[in-house]
């Protein structure tokens, strides 16, 4: 089969990390070959991107032994030994994209917006809509106060009444805002608003603003339309904030593709296999200062951040948020609380350290399972479907307390959750990773579980966008075939059965029929953790839940599935949902110590 | 020999510390290049937009938005003082007139047909930067601020709480290792510096304040005791706003830590001198440290941009800044090249470190040079 594409580089400009790698077209599939790494150079002395880029490129090309750079120019087409076909880049250095939303209602069109910014990979800053409860005068001193990169306006159903999304404007156009970077430009604004309104939105804020009228985020209730203002922000971002960061206007001139902000590449590619597999998909990136969720459930793309809660710069804020009991509930033996709260601040202070001995990390691993389930809990609260919408109900919905703006995230609908950051990529035994990801976010019924082992799904996620006609196809084959084949480590399947059970009853009976014939059953009892040893090979499961225990297909209801194992196996988790621990420290301690026991996961000693 | 990048703080007792001093907005330079300057000189202003205040003239008069422009008696531009009317009904034959006056001093701004919406501007607020330190104008930076040029000694935290301050600095403790407790500081300490040893407890910062301490220099303070300080849990390290009669620079970290001892020296032998410290920490991307500047007289300085951190090498003396053995301070023995496993089972690259006398193996992420002069 011939490829128009033949190799790939790819990069993604982290705040301290510029990542490289290569991706080549052998043995009929595209393969990750080789991967480099070097310190971004956004800053001062250097204060060029390019550098960082071309310095990690560099070792790309120690590795492969193939010349990719004549000099700082990156050498295409691939001619056989030099050079690569194309060349796409993400970034989310010098803070990544910073912006501020603006809604009439905020649970509505405020809502709407933040969507669409977080889909694009933004950090929100602030949410302002008519209704949450600030004066005008605060109002404007808060945006005077935030120096967003870009503000998106949004308000009003098409056609409907004009006031409300036109005093929003007034209160920009009184702020007067600044942009972050670079003093002398105006700043970008795009309104996705009532239709109504155009000419008195461009009265308002033509002057003042570098404004962008696109089409309605919410053009009636029942509807979102986020890609035109999504899109719109990924222009701005390369057109404006890009082109204000130090070197990038050197290294939009090298890519083959526009550059995407880092989460904004993420998500597409999550979104891409979502769709391409037909599931329901969860995915997590904690990092040092935030963690961002990504989900896909019922064909719907969600992102948040949490600006708050990470593993080093924001770690004593997971403190602060859980409180120190719930981080210490995962903790299987006493510790001084005074001495720990130190330790922690400690490691806030001095972010980059690395746990040597075995409590540390311990501790380490316990807050990040906290931060994960913040990190959740506010993605379940953002996740949800569109509020405001009226339904038609029936006689028959007559006990049903659903409403419009649940929650769209359902645990027991998720096939896939994916891990990524420090401490689920880097945990030193990969049984940690399944853990951390289980106790957090506590999947039900059968869920795949996996690791990004070296964080590439940016680059994967551009590389999935490429819009060019001749180099689409080629370009999204790669993204999913690397992305199956060399991204993921999968470390295996949770089998979690829920419901109402009396403590160690059975919950359920499983039966494995393995490629050779051979079977296995499995007694899920509450409360128990049991690990069975399997690659990453198909796997038969008929499992029958006791009587009000749901592992899929209802209470009850016995359910068949073809699941795969993986580098830690499959997990049978009996402790049902949500998980409680002990109140007692001495039986919070044993079945903390038997769990961590039943999946091999931390070394025999004093300890464990 | 073997090599490695340690970023470490910076003790540095010469060099010519440059800090920029730069408006919110653009406005005036009121220095020029060479000119002498003491740390309340002020150096630039510009007025910052007055406040807005927005008035629902529409609904306050009880009519349409449209309607709003034929019952204001003041235009976009006019000047307006508290109390004035700025719109009016006509009212039944002249009777039952409804008003709006204006609750603040300013000028009109805008006026708006669709909301009937009037904004009005208040007074601009004037904004002056200070030179912070004594020095003289290094370079200036048309209508944004100047650089200032200071021969120093200067010493950076670890992490501090509240703004810039001045005073003289008094060396409260004998030893790095002795606790600063409230029994040390009294009322004469009154806008001064305090040098303190190991520790400060809630309850010595608290007579601190009390007794109008401008600043203080610790080894140690405990994360658990800022929740007090600052009235909520300090969750990520940004600090400099806070509004506290006494700055807090820890040195070393939380808990109770020895300061070390290059630090101390070189405060001891500033004792009594003025100088100027700022707790502003900000540790994310673009890191910034708190720190403590004591103006000197020298003509020989080191250019401390110039001065580049080598990182450990054998024979460095590095501190250990997390557990086990936190705090402590050691000697580079070897920099071995290959990955080891830690107790942890975490595979990183090691330091060999004689501390007390006997030889650990602590990963290079774990360690801090102390000293750089």
């Amino acid at each position: 089969m011939s490829k128009k594409i033949k190799s790939i580089l790819a990069t993604d400009c982290g705040s301290t990390t510029t990542k490289a790698i290569l991706i080549e077209w052998k043995n009929d599939r595209y393969r990750l070959t080789f991967r480099g790494e070097a310190p971004t150079t956004v800053e001062a002395p250097f204060e060029d991107v390019t550098k960082g880029v071309l310095n990690a490129v560099m070792e790309v090309e120690e590795l492969s032994g193939r010349t990719i750079l004549d000099g700082d120019k990156i050498i295409t087409p691939d001619n056989g030994s030099k050079g690569v076909d194309i060349y796409v880049s993400t970034s989310s250095a010098g803070g990544g994209l910073q912006m501020m939303v603006a809604g009439v209602v905020k649970s509505m069109s405020g809502e709407s917006a933040e969507r669409a910014a977080l889909g694009a990979g933004s950090i929100v800053m602030d949410v302002l809509a008519s209704n949450d409860g600030r004066l005008p005068h605060e109002k404007i001193t808060r945006i005077r106060q935030l120096r967003p990169d870009m503000i998106l306006l949004s308000g009003g159903t098409d056609g409907g009444t004009t006031t409300h999304v036109m005093e929003l404007a007034e209160i920009l156009a009184a702020a007067n805002p600044r942009p972050r970077l670079g003093q002398n430009y105006k700043l970008p604004v795009i309104y996705a608003g009532n239709n109504k309104a155009h000419d008195g939105i461009q009265e308002t804020l033509g002057e003042i603003s570098d404004l962008d009228i696109v089409d309605n985020i919410r053009p009636v209730l029942e509807q979102e339309n986020l890609e035109p203002s999504r899109d719109k922000i990924h222009d701005l971002f390369m057109e404006h904030v890009m082109a204000q960061a130090p070197g990038y206007k050197k290294l939009m001139s090298w890519t083959d593709a526009p550059i995407m902000p880092t989460p904004g590449a993420v998500g597409s590619l999550i979104e891409m296999i979502a769709k391409k597999e037909n599931i329901s998909v969860v995915g997590v990136d904690i990092g040092g200062a935030t963690t961002d969720i990504f989900s896909v459930f019922e064909e719907k793309f969600n992102r948040t951040v949490s600006a708050n809660l990470g593993m080093s710069y924001s770690i004593c804020n997971v403190l602060a948020e859980s409180g120190l009991d719930n981080v210490l509930r995962w903790v299987p033996f006493d510790i001084n609380r005074s001495d720990l709260t130190n330790r922690i601040g400690n490691k806030m202070i001095r972010p980059t350290t690395v746990p040597q001995s075995l409590e540390e990390l311990v501790v380490e691993q316990a807050i990040a399972r906290e931060a994960l389930r913040l990190s959740f809990i506010q993605h379940k609260a953002f996740a949800t479907s569109l509020k405001g919408v009226q339904s038609e109900r029936t006689i028959s919905d007559a006990f049903e307390q659903s409403a419009s703006g649940q929650s769209i995230v359902n645990m027991m609908d998720l096939d896939l959750l994916v891990g990524s950051g420090g401490v689920l990529s880097h945990a030193p035994r990969r049984e940690q990773s399944a853990r951390m990801l289980i106790d957090a976010f506590m999947p039900e019924g059968i869920t795949q579980l996996a690791v990004d082992s070296i964080f590439m799904m940016p680059q994967l996620g551009v590389l999935a966008n490429i819009d060019s006609q001749e180099l689409k196809d080629d370009a999204s084959q790669a993204a999913l075939e690397v992305f199956d084949n060399d991204c993921l480590i999968r470390l295996g399947t949770c089998v979690a059965p829920v419901g109402k059970v009396k403590p160690n009853a059975e919950m359920a009976k499983a039966t494995l029929t393995f490629k050779d014939g051979s079977t296995k059953e499995i007694v899920i009892n509450e409360g128990s953790l049991e690990m069975i040893e399997f690659p990453y090979e198909p796997v038969t499961i008929d499992i029958q839940p006791s009587r009000g225990i749901d592992v899929g297909a209802g209470k009850g209801e016995s359910l068949s599935s073809t699941i795969y194992g993986g580098v830690v196996g499959l997990i049978f988790d009996g402790r049902n949902r949500p998980i409680n621990l002990p109140k007692e420290s001495s039986d919070r301690i044993n079945n903390l110590l038997s769990w961590s026991d039943a999946v091999n996961e931390y070394p025999k000693g004093d300890l464990f | 020999m073997a090599h490695s990048y340690t970023p470490g703080l910076k003790v540095l007792k010469k060099t010519l510390f440059r800090k920029e001093r730069i408006l919110p907005l653009k406005g005036k330079v009121l220095v020029k290049k060479g000119d002498n300057l003491s740390p309340e000189t002020i150096v630039a202003s510009t007025s910052l937009p007055g406040n807005v205040q927005m008035l629902k003239v529409n609904n306050i008069l009880n009519i349409e938005p449209q309607d709003v422009k034929n019952c204001l008696l003041v235009k976009e531009g006019d000047s307006v003082k508290k109390g004035d009317k700025i719109a009016e009904t006509p009212g039944l034959f002249g009777m039952f007139k409804s008003a709006v006056d204006s609750p603040v001093d300013g000028t009109v701004e805008s006026i708006s047909d669709t909301t009937g919406r009037v904004v009005l501007r208040e007074a601009p607020m004037p904004v002056e930067v200070d030179a912070y330190v004594s020095g003289e104008v290094g370079e200036v930076i048309e209508n944004e601020g100047i650089v200032v040029n200071s021969k120093a000694s200067f010493i950076q935290g670890i992490f501090g709480i509240a703004g810039e301050k001045q005073g003289n600095l008094e060396l409260v403790c004998k030893d790095p290792s002795e606790e600063l407790t409230a029994d040390k500081i009294t009322a004469e300490m009154s806008g001064k510096i305090l040098v303190g040893g190991s520790f400060l407890s809630l309850e010595a910062y608290k007579k601190a304040m009390s007794c109008n301490v401008a600043g203080i220099v610790v080894g140690g303070f405990n994360y658990y005791d800022l929740k007090e300080v600052l009235g909520y849990n300090l969750g990520v390290a940004i600090t400099g706003t806070e509004k506290l009669t006494t700055a807090l620079i820890v040195t070393e970290g939380y808990g109770s830590i020895p300061m070390s001892k290059a630090t101390f020296e070189l405060l001891q032998s500033h004792n009594g001198k003025n100088a100027s410290i700022n707790g502003a920490t900000q540790i994310r991307a673009g890191v910034i440290r708190p720190e403590i500047v004591v103006p000197i007289e020298s003509s020989d300085v080191d250019d401390s941009s110039s001065n580049v951190q080598e990182g450990i090498q054998e024979g460095s003396l590095v501190r250990v800044i997390r557990s086990p053995n936190f705090g402590k301070i050691g000697t580079v023995t070897s920099l071995p090249a290959e990955l080891h496993k830690m107790e942890s089972e975490t595979m990183v690259r090691v330091a060999e470190i004689n501390i007390d006398g006997k030889d650990h193996l602590i990963p290079r992420a774990n360690l801090e040079m102390v000293e750089l002069q």
